[in-house]
Parts: C-alpha cells; structure tokens; sequence
C-alpha cells in the first residue's frame, strides 16, 4: 500500500462546491481570455498608431495662385535647414486628387479649385522644434500651416491606452473574484469537514497535511475549470468573423502568432491562485479547530 | 511518558477531579476506573491533550503541554496510540484504510503484511474493505485498537475499549495490550469493567487508579 493515493483520499468529495469552483474557473477563464486580448490589442494599437503617426506631418499652404510657387518654394528651403526633419516632398496633383475622390468624386477640375497645396514631411529623432518652426514659416510663408496630426492622435492613442488599464483592471478583478470564490468553497469544505480534520488530528495528521489535502482536490479542480474555459475563449476568439481591414480596430482585437502562448498561462496562473487562496483560508480555519 | 501535576478540570459546572498528579512511566500498566461520569473521558482527553487542563502542568513525551504548537502535539501523537471513547473515523475509507491512516497522515511506511496481521489480531480480516457506518460497534472498537497500535506507540490509551465487546473479544484484546505492554509500551485503561480488571492483574503488574469524590486515588488490593 503506498501512501500517495490515500493521502489524496482523506478528504471526502466535496459535492455541489467543488462543481462551484470547477463552473467559476471556467468562466472566469473564458473572460480572462478576452481580457487579456483585448489589453494586447489595445496596446498594440496604441503603438502602433504613436509610431505611424509621429513620424509624419503635413505642410498645408493656402494663398493666392500668383503667390503659391513662391510660397512652396520658401517653405521648402526652411523645412530643408530645420533639424529634425529627414524628408519634404510636395504632394503631386494626382495624389491630392485620390486623396479627394472619396469625398468630391472622381471627374474633379483641380485646376479650377482654389486647393491649398500639401507637403508632405517625415521627421526623424524627436522631430523638429515645432514652435519654432512655426514662428518662422509664419515669417517665410504667411500661407503656411504646420500640420503633425498631434491635435487628433493624442485622444486616440490615449483612448487606446485607456482601454488597456480597463483591459488590464479586468484581469486582476477576475482573478479577484476567483480567490473569493475559492476562500469560500475551501472554508465550506473545511467546515463540513470538522469531524475528518479531528480524526486526522487524533492520529498525528499535521495542519500540512490537511491542509493539502483539501487543497489539492480544490486547486485541481480550478486547474480543469480554467482549462476548459480558456479553450472555450480561444476558440471563440478564433471563430470571431474576420472584418478584413475595413474595420481595422475591430481586426486587431485576438492573438497573432507567438501571442497565442499568452493565454495558455491562465490555467496555470488559476492553479497558482486557487492553490495559495485556498492553503491560506485552510491554514486560518485549522487554526481555529482544536 | 506523560505527566500530570497538580492537574483540576472543570467544565464549568465545578470541578471533576482536583489536584491529580500521576506519571505513566515507560512500560507501566495503568487501569482508571470510577463511576459513569466520573471524569474518565476528561482524564483520558488531558492525557492526550485533545483537552487543557483548567489548572496544572502536562507533560507529553517531555514536553509542557502548554507551550506545545499544534505540530509539536501531532509530532507527540505520532507515538500516541488513543482508542477515543466514540471510535470516530473516516465513513468514506475502508477499514483497512482507517486503520492505516496514523502512518498514511504521517508519511510513514505501511507494511501490508503487518497490517493484515493487525486486522487478522482484532478479527476483523472479513471487513477489511467494509466502510466504519456498517460496522457494528464491537467492531468499531476492535477497528479504533486496531488503528491506535498500526504505529507502534510509546503509550497507549484506550477509554472503555472493550464496552461493546463479549468477554471472549474482551479478553483477547486485552491480551493484546498486555502483549505490547510486555514490549515496552505504556498502557492506560479507562474501564469500569472490574472482571477485566481482575483478568489483567493475573497477567500482569497493574496499578489501578479509581477517580471518586473528585480526587483519584490508587485503588486497594480488594481488586
Ligand atoms: N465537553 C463537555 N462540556 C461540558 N461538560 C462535559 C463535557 N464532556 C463531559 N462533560 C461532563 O463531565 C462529566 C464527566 O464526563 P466524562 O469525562 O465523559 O466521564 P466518564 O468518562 O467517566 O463517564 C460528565 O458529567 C459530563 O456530562
Ligand atoms: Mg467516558
């Protein structure tokens, strides 16, 4: 006879609340799962709309058609000697017009509209002292507008960085309510199990062990709850239609490639949980059963 | 072994017994006897320190039951073997399991040619697998001695062992204890059973402590 298996069987099963642990775990799981892709996506998000958009801006001149050229031409020389910027080329007629078409159709005379003119910049390092160069385009070229898109990407990437501390608060408030649940099926187990811990006392069981036992039963139990519920999340989130990049914040929500690893570490951050919460709450209950 | 000094109980209701001192030695035979109600549980509780004593110093293998931490009390039960009055188990383990439980709860090895030889010892080889609810309760007492010398104890206490039993079981566990008492093992019984009594002194030297009026004393040579 070895004393593995019996060690596992001192506890006797526990009944409806170990279902309870089982059910929460797998829910708890399943939400975990798009908590956590939701808070990759977003950050991803948040990146990579920072990086697209701080690396360019525009130059939008608007003056008189006699004075344009000339415009053009000054706010070129200036954007040439300011440091911080790697690149400006005018935007050719035909790209403004795509750049139009969606609004004002594709049969448009450009020649006959008064359009501002665009340059398109690209800058590099921390970009240029935009204050400054400002001050001097306003000097150079009073036509000139110094566009870096800052105006409206700021809310976007703070909004996305803001879903991923809601994203990220989620996760730690399920695995909140998961060590509550699991507190409370071991401190039930536990005291329907008065009699047990006082048999297992009587014969020189120590808190160790008794706690482990009870323990274990419950932690396996949120370990195949959470497995099964992260499946189910992955699945999901697998069987989620594709927009296609019509809708691309919609696209980005789920895991790619290597990402995919991350979810498979609920399981076993739920084992760790419910094994500490529960060691915890059965350590505080044996210390009150004499 | 164990020790009482000075030791009075009282659950309330005034005291059971004042003032005890005794000491088990090692290898000593000890029968406590008295009327129903007398204390013998609680006397017998103290010994194992399930119960603190309301006044008084225990000492459990040398050390002060008072400063002893839970660990400290399983580590001395691990060479404690207690037949407890009420003989509760674990319903959902099969005798044999119970009875192996003091090693299982306590990491030791389990010979299972030593413990078919126990179970063949208090006659229950047939129940082996039977679970404690259907057991009747010579059996449960047969079953509780069983588990309290699976480990070999330094002492040994049995309140009211044989209640249940006819005078031919009584006899051969009592003979069992006497046994393990001629192999080292300190033995205390808790009986109001005087044929057993008798039966035993004609086996071996035993001392029999009787608790009435609220003290204990050693009983006469009328036994
Ligand atoms: N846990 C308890 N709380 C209060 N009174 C108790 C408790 N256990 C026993 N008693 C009382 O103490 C007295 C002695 O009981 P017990 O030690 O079981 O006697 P015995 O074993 O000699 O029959 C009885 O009157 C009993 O009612
Ligand atoms: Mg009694």
């Amino acid at each position: 006879m070895s004393t593995g298996p019996i060690a596992d069987l001192v506890v006797p099963k526990a009944g409806q609340n170990v279902w309870l642990v089982s059910l929460s775990a797998a829910a708890m799981a399943f939400l975990a799962v798009f908590a956590l892709a939701l808070s990759m996506s977003s950050a991803r998000l948040a990146d990579s709309w920072a990086q697209a958009l701080s690396e360019t801006a525009t130059v939008r001149i608007a003056a008189q058609p006699d004075e344009i050229e000339a415009q053009t031409a000054q706010v070129l020389e200036v954007l040439r000697t300011t440091p911080g910027i790697a690149a400006a080329t005018v935007m050719a007629q035909s790209d403004q017009a795509a750049l139009l078409e969606p609004w004002l159709g594709p049969d448009l005379p450009l020649d006959m509209l008064p359009l501002p003119r665009l340059i398109e910049v690209t800058e590099f390092g921390g970009g240029p002292d935009r204050q400054g160069l400002r001050l001097r385009l306003a000097a150079e070229a009073p036509g000139a507008v110094y566009d870096d898109h800052t105006r409206w990407r700021r809310p976007l990437v703070q909004a996305a960085s803001r879903l991923q501390s809601f994203a990220l608060l989620s996760l730690v408030l399920i695995g909140g309510v998961m060590s509550a649940i699991v507190t409370l099926a071991a401190s039930v187990a536990l005291s329907a199990n008065r009699q047990v811990i006082r048999v297992l006392r009587l014969v020189g069981a120590r808190d160790r062990f008794i706690a482990r036992a009870f323990v274990r039963r419950i932690s396996r139990r949120a370990l195949a709850g959470a497995a099964g519920g992260t499946a189910l999340g992955m699945a999901a989130l697998l069987a989620l239609p594709d927009p296609g990049s019509a809708v691309p914040v919609l696209a980005g929500i789920g895991f790619h490639g290597l990402s995919w690893l991350w979810p498979l570490s609920i399981p076993a951050l739920t084992f760790v949980l419910a094994w500490a919460s529960s060691m915890a709450t059965a350590f505080h209950v044996l210390r009150g059963v004499t | 072994m164990i020790s009482l000094e000075g030791v009075s109980h009282d659950y309330g209701g005034g005291a059971l017994f004042r003032d005890v001192t005794v000491q088990l030695e090692p290898g000593s035979f000890y029968f406590l006897t008295g009327p129903s109600g007398a204390g013998k549980s609680t006397f017998m509780k103290i010994c194992y320190g399930e119960l603190k004593p309301s006044t008084g110093t225990v000492t459990l293998l040398k050390r002060d039951l008072a400063s002893m931490t839970r660990d400290d009390l399983a580590q001395a039960r691990e060479r404690i073997g207690v037949v407890h009055q009420d003989c509760s188990f674990l319903d959902h383990l099969t005798l044999e399991q119970n009875v192996a439980l003091p090693l299982t709860a306590t990491g030791r090895p389990i010979s299972d040619s030593d413990l078919e030889d126990l179970m063949g010892w208090v006659g229950l080889t047939d129940r082996a697998d039977a679970k404690p609810p259907t057991l009747s309760g010579g059996e449960r007492q047969r079953a509780a001695l069983a588990r309290a010398i699976v480990a070999g104890p330094s002492v040994l206490l049995a309140d009211e062992p044989t209640g249940n039993l006819d005078w031919e079981m009584s006899q051969r566990l009592l003979m069992l204890m006497i046994e393990l008492n001629r192999m080292g093992t300190a033995v205390l019984i808790a009986t109001h059973d005087l044929n057993l009594i008798r039966f035993a002194k004609a086996q071996v030297q035993a001392r029999v402590i009787r608790i009435a009026g609220r003290t204990l004393q050693l009983a006469g040579a009328e036994l």
